[in-house]
Order: structure tokens, then C-alpha cells, then sequence
């Protein structure tokens, strides 16, 4: 007799549990060994300062391929086609503009957080307030669809458990890791994270092509509107459940994902078009801009030595996840022919969970090596999900021990109290990530991914860009500017939110109104303009309040660092005005 | 009191050095910028009127679907390699100058 406890281990298949669970416990054992080798505060916040490129090319990479980049991505592709690929493409692409216009000048100025930067841009404390708070809004819609990833992950391992439990059970390991490692410890784990990923997605891909047929026989096995299917022998194709987008809509460009608005309206075709366009360029805005203000991964950028070092990693960065985007699409494609049967399913059982299911696919033609393959992507799930989650507990426990705590309770905090705040806001951030975790089944992790690159786009981004760029931003006008885009951003997409997951019904006026929806469900294309033109228009009404030394604040965010200047600026203002 | 402050009047805190120092960096990142936003932005406008020929089959891929799902990629590496390059070589630049300015003041 089983004991019921133990119930939900029924039908576990042995292998995808051992590699999952040996996953799990070198990563949490990992964190406990490095927190041995980080006893001060100061490791704690920013891992000492001293990485190498490699390893923080890699920690950044393994920090960013989030659940989203290795579970998501794949079952957009699968459930919407085309469209789809503008998330992996732009996720890439969007660390080129953090690149060209931010990651150079804010190292120069050298701030731990972007609250220390708006603070140290504007002298202004209040500031550093306001723009704390984007860190957790911010967060917690980042947190959200790694939550889903976990509860889908571990839904697919243990087929008898409900989807919650996934997300309190790595919910709960995770947040106990950080508050007992720091970030010390996330730099090496978050590294041999990424070639763990990168590993767990790149082979099983091959070894299905090899078993099942290439990307592009799969690929051609679709018919286009205007080209009929290419066959190929080696590639079978399942009959098509009824949920499935057609083919034609499928594999081109304005399908299912851009449409849907417009549809719902009862458009056709050639009309629904331009909403379709509409729905991509903001997207693309959303996700391009959204990369450059994510608070998780410009923290990073201070742990390398030098502004060259900063853009060689940068570099690394691109090339490591440009190269890691190529694969997810390719289980979205294969699982169109192979395992249609899962566009019929919702929630945790739906297409999220193709690159967990797909390998297995394997075992009907060479017995265990399915399961073995299937093992293997779900490690490098449980890396996805678990390294991005631990990441931005740490920031947003950073943002309320260090900020909340540190500098508006307790300016006065001895180390130890501080340590100790820092343990107790990982246990607050962790446990709010987790009830909102559980309330989103429903909604696609990749979705859920774009809306936090969205409010970070109309948040951070302008007030960055800006703040970098023109020097005569005042306080006011960034903090109207951030608030302004940010605020709207996240409106719009908290009520999307809610009417996807039918906890408000607003399907009646969505479909009276498919314009309203696509600017709500993809806001960037308006909240971000209107955020810098907020900028523009207080800033120019607020003149006079320019910081009086913005020739120097602006020269050290642009001069070479050999000239250093920054340490004379550190120095003239310690000595000079009111600090 | 407070230790005497450094005299401003050199090359490095003019003004001139500074609007000079922006507007080159911000001018290799904008043309950076540029090249990557015509291929980004110019991709949805092709799919939108030019749809046959972006349907076009290139071995199984749509011509459309191997630009932005393979292709791309190492599109945006070269556009960052230049930048980085010439980002380096700018800032070396820029440093030269002002020891040589340095010098000659002396």
C-alpha cells in the first residue's frame, strides 16, 4: 500500500526524475558551498566586484534564458508559429541597445542598482524611492512566468501532482537558497547554469532531428498560402487536432498570436492586417527596449572590472544567447507534427510543456533513450527557471533590504541587521512570487515574459536612455516620465491579466474594441513615447532645477575611464555640497 | 574644511570637450542603431507587402522564417563586433588627445 502522501509519485518515469532531482541538488549545494565563501555584506549585493568576461558572460546568459527562453519560446512557436519568433529574435537583439546606448555610461558612473543611479544622476533621494519600486513590479511579472514554468515542469514529472505544488515546492527551495547564499554564490551557479541550458537544449534537438527528420523537412512539411508542403521521407506528420491554427496561418507572418484581437472582433483577413502590424511593431518595441531596463541583469554589469571588460562581455552575452535561440523553435516545429494532441490541452498540460514532452517521443523507437532525452530537457528547465528566479529574488531582495530597509527604516543598521534584513525580504519577496505564481496556469510563460519586458520598456528604459543622453532631464521630469509610461504599462497589463484569466469580464468590450485591446495587451508602442515625451515636457517646465553640476556628472558617464574622472567627482562631492 | 578642489579650466571640463565627446559616441551608436533598425523594423513591412516573395521556399524554410529564425543572430554579432571595435579605438582616441593636450599646456 502506498502511503497517500507519496501518491503523486505514481507514474513517475525514473529516469526525467533522476536527472531533474540531480539538477536540483547541485544547484542548492552550490549555493551553500560559495555562501561559505561569502561572509559580508558587501558580497552579498555585488560578488566582490572582481568576475572574469567568461564566467560573467556566462552568469549573465544564464541569468537570462529564463524559463521563458527554454520553455516558453517553444511552445509559442507550437501554438502561434511565426509571430513567435520575434521574442527569441528581439530578446537577443534587445541586448544590442543596451549595448550602443546604456551599458558604457552607466558603468563609467558606477552605481550598484538603477535606484543608485537615478539617485546619483539627480542627487536625490526621494527619486532613489520612487524608482525602487519599479525593481518589484517589475519582478514580480518577471517571477510570475518562471513560477508557471516550475509548476508545469514538475505537473509533467509527477503526473499526479497539481500544478501549485510545483510552484510552492521550487518556490520554497529557491527563496531558502538565496537568503542563505547571496549573490556570491548566483555569479558561479548562474554560470554553469547557462552550459547547463545550453547542454539540456542543443542535444536532445539533435539527437530528434536525427531520429524524427531536420528543422526544415519539418518545417516544409507545412504548406504556406502560396506554397504547397514540401515532403520529405523521413518526416511523418500527425493528423491536426481541432484547436490547431491552420497551416497557412501558421507559418506566415500575422497569424494566430497578432490576429487574435482583431478576430475576436469578427475582421477578416485582409482587415485584421494592419492590426496585425500594429501588434509587431509594439511587441518588438516592448521586448528591444524592455532588455536595456530589466533590473536583474544591468546589476551585472558592475562586476566587471573596466568599461572594456563590460563591452566584451556584452559581446559574449549576444553570442552565447543568440546561439541558445536558434534551438527552442526547433521543438516548436517538430511538436506541431509529432505531438499535435497537446494544442487541445490548457494550462500546465498545454504546449508550454513541448520541450519537457517531446523527447520521449524517442522512446518508441530506441526504448530508453526518450526518457533519458526528456530527462535532460526538464534539467535544463529546472536550471531555466530555478537560476532566473533566484536572480531576481536577489534584486528585489536587494532593493528592499539595502533600499527599503537600509536607507528609508534604518539608515542606522549595523552589518548583522542588515544581514538579517536581507534574509527576511528574501523570505517576503519569495513568498508573494509564489502566490502569484500559482494564479496564472492559464496564461503562456512567454506572454507573461513580454509584459514584464513591456513596463520595463516604458519604465527604465527612458528614464536610462535619457537620463545617459540629455542633459537636461530634471528630477522631476524623469520621475513623471517613469511614473507616467511605467504606470500605464502596468495597468494595461494587469487588466489583461485579469480578463485572461476571467477574473473580470471584459470579452464583450474587447470585442467591440480590437484596438484598445492590442494597445493594452502590447503597450510599448504608446507607453514608451509617452513616457520620454512626459520627460521632455516636465523637464523643459522644470528648467531651472538642472543639477548644477551636470557638466561633470554628464563627463563622467562619457569620458574614457582612464581619465579619471570618476574619482574626482567622488571626491569633490563628498567634499562640497550637503552630502 | 574641505580639501581644495582641482582647477576646472582644462581641456577635460570644457564644455567643448564634452558636447565633442557626446556627440561622437552618440553618433557611432546611432549608426549602429540605424543599420540594426532598417533590417528589424524593415522585416514585419516586407512580411506585410511582400508576402509571396518572403513565403519563398528556401530548403523546407520560408524565406521569412530562416532570416529571422537563424539568420539574424549573427547579423546583430557583427553589427556589436564593429561597434565594440570602434567604441575602443574612439575612447583610446579620445584619451590620447587630452595627454597630448596635457603636454602642451605644460
Amino acid at each position: 500500500m502506498i502511503n497517500p502522501l507519496f501518491a503523486f509519485l505514481g507514474g513517475v518515469d525514473p529516469w526525467i526524475f533522476a536527472c531533474s532531482f540531480v539538477t536540483v541538488v547541485v544547484t542548492v549545494g552550490m549555493g551553500f558551498w560559495s555562501a561559505k565563501t561569502s561572509k559580508t555584506t558587501s558580497d552579498f549585493f555585488v560578488a566582490g566586484r572582481a568576475v572574469s568576461v567568461g564566467w560573467n558572460a556566462s552568469a549573465i546568459s544564464g541569468e537570462y534564458l529564463s524559463a521563458a527562453s527554454f520553455m516558453g519560446v517553444a511552445g509559442m512557436v507550437m501554438s502561434s508559429g511565426y509571430d513567435a519568433l520575434w521574442y527569441p529574435v528581439c530578446y537577443a537583439c534587445g541586448y544590442l541597445f543596451l549595448l550602443l546606448f546604456i551599458a558604457g555610461p552607466l558603468r563609467r558612473f558606477g552605481a550598484y542598482t538603477i535606484p543608485d543611479f537615478a539617485e546619483g544622476r539627480y542627487d536625490s533621494p526621494v527619486f532613489r524611492k520612487i524608482a525602487v519600486v519599479f525593481v518589484l513590479f517589475i519582478g514580480f511579472f518577471y517571477t510570475m512566468p518562471q513560477m508557471k514554468g516550475a509548476g508545469t515542469t514538475l505537473a509533467y514529472i509527477f503526473p499526479g501532482m497539481p500544478y501549485w505544488g510545483g510552484v510552492v515546492l521550487v518556490g520554497v527551495v529557491i527563496t531558502l537558497n538565496v537568503a542563505l547564499g547571496g549573490m556570491k554564490g548566483i555569479t558561479l551557479v548562474q554560470a554553469f547554469q547557462y552550459w547547463a541550458k545550453m547542454f539540456a537544449i542543443s542535444v536532445p534537438v539533435f539527437v530528434l532531428m536525427g531520429v524524427f527528420g531536420f528543422y526544415n523537412g519539418h518545417l516544409g512539411a507545412t504548406a504556406t498560402a502560396t506554397t504547397p508542403a514540401v515532403h520529405v521521407a523521413s518526416v511523418e506528420r500527425k493528423p491536426l487536432v481541432e484547436k490547431a491554427p491552420a497551416d497557412s496561418a501558421w507559418i506566415a507572418p500575422f497569424g494566430p498570436l497578432t490576429t487574435k484581437a482583431a478576430k475576436a472582433a469578427g475582421l477578416s483577413n485582409e482587415q485584421a492586417k494592419p492590426y496585425s502590424l500594429l501588434y509587431t511593431y509594439s511587441l518588438i518595441m516592448a521586448l528591444v527596449c524592455g532588455t536595456a531596463g530589466l533590473p536583474h541583469i544591468l546589476v551585472r554589469f558592475y562586476t566587471n572590472p573596466n568599461g572594456v571588460a563590460a563591452k566584451r562581455t556584452t559581446m559574449w552575452v549576444m553570442i552565447l544567447i543568440g546561439i541558445f535561440y536558434v534551438f527552442p523553435p526547433i521543438f516548436g516545429v517538430l511538436g506541431r507534427n509529432l505531438l499535435p494532441e497537446l494544442y487541445a490541452a490548457t494550462g500546465a498540460k498545454g504546449t508550454d510543456k513541448i520541450v519537457l514532452e517531446l523527447p520521449r517521443m524517442i522512446n518508441e523507437r530506441y526504448g530508453v533513450w526518450g526518457s533519458i532525452m526528456s530527462g535532460i530537457t526538464c534539467a535544463g528547465a529546472f536550471a531555466a527557471f530555478m537560476s532566473t528566479f533566484s536572480g531576481l529574488l536577489v534584486s528585489m531582495t536587494a532593493a528592499l533590504a539595502h533600499d527599503v530597509y537600509g536607507r528609508m527604516l534604518r539608515p542606522d543598521a549595523r552589518p548583522a541587521e542588515r544581514l538579517k534584513a536581507f534574509k527576511v525580504s528574501a523570505v517576503i519577496v519569495g513568498g508573494v512570487a509564489i502566490l502569484l505564481g500559482t494564479q496564472v496556469e492559464d496564461l503562456q510563460i512567454n506572454f507573461m515574459v513580454g509584459q514584464a519586458f513591456a513596463i520595463a520598456a516604458a519604465s527604465y528604459f527612458p528614464l536610462l536612455f535619457m537620463s545617459v543622453w540629455w542633459r537636461n532631464m530634471t528630477t522631476k521630469g524623469a520621475a513623471t516620465g517613469m511614473l507616467g509610461g511605467g504606470l500605464a504599462a502596468l495597468a494595461c497589463t494587469t487588466i489583461i491579466n485579469l480578463s485572461d484569466l476571467k477574473k473580470v469580464d471584459l470579452n464583450a468590450f474587447w470585442a467591440t474594441h480590437p484596438l484598445i485591446r492590442i494597445l493594452c495587451e502590447q503597450p510599448a508602442i504608446w507607453t514608451v513615447p509617452l513616457a520620454i515625451g512626459l520627460m521632455i515636457v516636465v523637464s523643459k517646465l522644470t528648467a531651472a532645477q538642472v543639477p548644477s553640476d551636470i557638466r561633470m556628472k554628464m563627463l563622467v558617464l562619457h569620458a574614457p575611464e582612464q581619465l579619471g574622472l570618476k574619482q574626482e567627482y567622488i571626491q569633490e562631492h563628498a567634499a562640497g555640497t550637503g552630502h | 574644511m574641505p580639501p581644495p578642489t582641482p582647477a576646472h579650466d582644462d581641456v577635460v571640463h570644457s564644455e567643448s570637450f564634452l558636447r565633442l565627446l557626446m556627440r561622437r559616441q552618440l553618433r557611432l551608436s546611432i549608426a549602429s542603431a540605424a543599420a540594426f533598425l532598417v533590417a528589424l523594423l524593415g522585416m514585419p513591412l516586407l512580411n506585410y507587402f511582400a508576402p509571396t516573395f518572403m513565403a519563398t521556399r528556401v530548403g523546407g524554410f520560408t524565406l521569412s522564417w530562416l532570416i529571422l529564425g537563424v539568420l539574424f543572430f549573427p547579423f546583430v554579432w557583427i553589427i556589436s563586433w564593429i561597434f565594440i571595435q570602434r567604441s575602443i579605438a574612439l575612447e583610446d582616441e579620445e584619451v590620447a588627445e587630452v595627454r597630448r593636450g596635457k603636454e602642451q599646456a605644460k
